[in-house]
């Protein structure tokens, strides 16, 4: 239990058991009652898949190509996520401020992507009411779309926060664990994506 | 730096005796607030329970109408075990885990504060019903479509029972993310995994449950909301939805929540046995690994629940296997708390009364519930009150029984006071005579076919007599609770005089005084065995294993004093320790600061709820989704504050 070889070099790690920091750990735990919320939404979606009893139905509505681009710039952020804590973890606050800032931009991009495929649904006739697949559909996305939301609100206050020097190289660590958040949605959106969008019905 | 420190450390001297219970971080004043606040629902809980069973003392009574009854048994089951067993096992959580493992506090002490008001406030709000006449009455598993559709559902009872659980949900999601990483990351050096108290381990084993079962019922208890708030169709049959998938969603929680209300009282009980037969506990490993073996396949049985909804013979043959298979761990740990009494130096107190008897009455609640695995006898007993009398077994005679245990052997530790052993001989035989006399006649009027939750049953159905016997133990059974109540308060009258170690104990919140300082523990201590505390008082040589390694940095400070481990291990890297500076004596422990923003996050997550509830009434509709937006509101803003917050951080530059 006690690896105490690497320990005392972490600086937010040394006090704890494993020699993984708290903040680390509970991000893991999470991350894991988490697959659980969408392990049962998706479940959810996948049992009432092709049971609308009327239209518009999933094969009239999704624009795959258009949400490819959309799920191509999340899968992008992560690349940026990765970038901004290599800029951190070697001291470059300049390099992690711009990823990071590029990170929540494309996330933000994303999630504008889905408001637009939400509206445009929404006028050929899929609501929330209107059959299963909407209701599946909009519960499913938008709590993968809620998820991104608050990442952004993460990433931007990490950066408010090393514009006022509270975030500095010494916790870089705050920024890798907002990252395994962070990728962990990208993960769950190329799930739903496939899922959703791409198995043909 | 030291200056701002200084200010903050006066400034917590100055505060009244209410803001610092309001702002507290401290993990056992945290535990007493569980503690008293869950007591006080148990109260709420039995006097529902008094209602039901005044109903059905005899045939055709008149005394509670349908909807009151409803309401009545929705409520008795849901407060029962979201606001008594779950917070009372939190509060022996929150207390004794930290001093078990040899640590200073939680891994996050604002989180679990939080998580005690949302707790309470979430609470407040699935109680608050009452007073506006619309407590929920869709029973505590809250079937759809009757509960998710408005029209079967018109008033705002489901609302408040949804909501109220949502907040809960989030509360104990909370505590349970903490209590895991404690227990994994904040051990003090030596306590490994197996040197773990049993207690400690079943906590463990219970956040595991608790952060994988949870989120199966808040995303049903979300569908339900969704479907009763944005008209969607989930349990909606008109449009294809299936008011079964609720019942998956609810039971793949329901089931494991069975063993976060059960666990927790195992562990206790694995502790209170020992050390009341002054012997090791038998067989430590195999009860671990059957704790560990029960949670793991309780996530293989939901459907034994559901066994007359018509799944199929396959499912249905599937469920009843694995459901007969935890019968085995179950019966494992049995068998080695009966070993670890044996040839034991008993000493009859209180506490081992409720430990002993725990085991027999949570064994025939075990033997009923291999009864119900078997898919036909199923057919037979479901929806009866044999299986009402079932889960009263484990329930009560299993979690509340060890709970009641748990307070007569932990009370000292908690308040510095030994409770009186006279009148708690009485609260015990008082209780198990009532609590056998309420439900052993109930196995019987299941197995005559007496429905459960029927509010009114005809005479000449041959169930008059048992529901009388029932009837009868419920009031023995609420008088001698109140017994215990009297205990409680008569005892804190008292001057605090109780030792360190009362009962000879042989885990680490022995070793320190009753109460605890707020910092626990003076020196962290160094763990040499199982029985950390026991080995340091009597010296078993053979269970020594290993000197612990120190970690690398800090064995350079003490080479030659093991006992004096270096500064900030065991504490919350996180609030304490950090400024290590000074290497001596205490000047080194510094305690996270006292922080509104739990009890501010709390509220304005039940401000959302609130909000809802609201916008679901005739009255107050258009205001509702402005307070759930204040609810955010609070929310966003109090999580920043709790982000800036001035704690430790720089320390660690």
């Amino acid at each position: 239990m006690s690896d105490s070889t690497a320990v005392g070099h972490v600086p937010e790690a040394h006090h704890t058991t494993t020699g993984i920091s708290h903040n680390k750990m509970l991000m893991w735990a999470f991350l894991a009652s988490d697959c659980m919320f969408f392990g049962s939404l998706i479940w959810v979606y996948m049992v009432y898949r092709g049971r609308s009893l009327e239209g518009p139905y999933t094969q009239e509505i999704l624009n795959i190509p258009y949400t490819s681009v959309s799920a191509a710039v999340l899968l992008l952020s992560s690349l940026a996520m990765v970038l901004a804590l290599h800029g951190i973890q070697h001291g470059d606050m300049r390099r992690f401020r711009v990823w990071l800032g590029a990170t929540a931009a494309l996330g933000a991009l994303f999630l504008g992507g889905q408001y637009f495929e939400f509206t445009e649904f929404y006028h050929h006739g899929l609501t929330l009411e209107q059959n299963l697949f909407g209701t599946t559909f909009f519960v499913l996305t938008g709590f993968h779309g809620t998820h991104v939301g608050i990442g952004i609100i993460w990433l931007v206050t990490l950066i408010l926060m090393s514009l006022f020097g509270r975030l500095t190289p010494a916790n870089a660590e705050r920024v890798e664990v907002a990252g395994l958040y962070w990728h962990f949605v990208d993960i769950v959106w190329i799930v739903i994506f496939t899922l959703v969008y791409l198995i043909p019905y | 730096m030291v200056e701002s420190a200084l200010k903050l450390e006066r400034a917590r001297y100055e505060r009244s005796a209410l803001v610092e219970w309001l702002t507290t971080v401290d993990h056992k004043k945290i535990g007493i607030l569980y503690f008293w606040t869950s007591l006080a629902f148990l109260l709420i809980g039995g006097l529902l329970a008094l209602l039901i069973r005044t109903q059905l003392i005899v045939p055709d009574n008149t005394f509670l109408g349908p909807q009151a009854y409803n309401e009545v048994f929705t409520m008795h089951g849901t407060i029962m075990i979201f606001l008594v067993v779950m917070p009372l096992n939190a509060a022996f959580f929150n207390f004794f885990v930290p001093l078990m493992i040899g640590a200073r506090d939680v891994a996050f002490p604002r989180l679990n504060a939080f998580s005690y008001w949302a707790f309470l406030f979430g609470s407040l709000l699935l109680l608050s019903s009452f007073l506006f006449g619309a407590a929920p009455d869709g029973g505590w598993f809250g079937y759809a479509n009757l509960t998710s559709s408005r029209l079967y559902s018109p008033g705002l009872n489901i609302d408040f029972w949804v909501m109220g659980l949502q907040v809960l949900g989030v509360a104990t999601l909370a505590s349970a993310l903490n209590f895991f990483v404690t227990i994994v990351n904040m051990r003090a050096p030596g306590m490994s995994l197996m040197r773990m108290p049993v207690f400690v381990w079943m906590t463990l084993v219970t956040a595991v449950l608790i952060l994988l079962a949870f989120p199966s019922l808040t995303v049903g208890l979300v569908m339900i909301m969704f479907d009763r708030y944005f008209g969607t169709n989930f349990f909606n049959p008109a449009a294809g939805g299936d008011p079964v998938i609720w019942q998956h969603l609810f039971w793949i929680f329901g089931h494991p929540e069975v063993y976060i209300l059960i666990l927790p009282p195992m562990g206790m009980i694995s502790e209170i046995l020992p050390t009341f037969s002054r012997k090791p506990l038998f067989g430590y490993t195999f009860v671990v690994f059957a704790g560990i073996v029960i949670a793991f396949l309780s996530f293989g049985v939901w459907a034994h629940h559901m066994f007359a909804v018509g799944l199929g013979p396959v499912p249905n043959a599937v469920f009843a296997t694995t459901t007969m298979l935890i019968a085995i761990p179950t019966g494992v740990k049995i068998f080695n708390w009966l070993g670890t009494l044996w040839g034991g130096a008993i000493e009859m107190k209180t506490a081992l009364l409720f430990a002993a008897s725990f085991i027999a009455m949570f064994t025939i609640g075990g033997i009923s519930g291999v009864m119900h695995a078997s898919v036909p006898i199923d057919y037979w007993q479901t929806d009866s009150y044999f299986v009402v009398a079932h889960f009263h077994y484990v329930l009560f005679g299993g979690s509340l029984l060890a709970i009641f245990a748990a307070i007569y052997y932990w009370f000292p530790k908690m308040f510095g006071r030994m409770l009186d052993e006279r009148l708690g001989k009485l609260h015990f035989w008082l209780t198990l005579i009532g609590f056998n006399l309420t439900f052993f006649p109930m196995h019987f009027l299941g197995v005559d076919g007496m429905p459960r939750r029927i509010y009114m049953y005809s005479a000449g159905m041959g169930w008059d007599l048992w529901n009388l016997v029932a009837s009868i133990g419920a009031y023995l059974l609420g008088a001698s609770t109140l017994l215990l109540f009297v205990n409680m308060l008569k005892t804190l009258r008292k001057p605090a005089d109780a030792p360190a170690d009362p009962w000879d104990g042989r885990t680490l919140e022995w070793s320190i005084p009753s109460p605890p300082p707020a910092h626990n523990f003076d020196v962290v201590p160094v763990v040499r065995g199982r029985d950390a505390f026991w080995i340091e008082k009597y010296g078993a040589e053979e269970v020594i294993g290993p000197a612990p390694e120190r970690h690398g940095a800090e064995a350079g400070h003490n080479p030659q004093n093991p006992h004096n481990p270096g500064p900030g291990e065991g504490a919350g890297h996180d609030q304490a320790a950090s400024h290590g500076a000074e290497h001596h004596g205490d000047s080194r422990i510094h305690l996270p600061p006292p922080s509104w923003f739990p009890l501010t996050t709390g509220a304005g997550l039940t401000l959302m709820g609130i909000g809802m509830v609201m916008h679901a009434s005739d009255t107050l509709g258009s205001l509702g989704f402005p307070v759930v937006g204040l609810g955010i509101a609070m929310v966003v803003v109090s999580l920043l504050g709790w982000t800036f917050e001035p704690i430790h951080e720089e320390g660690h530059a």
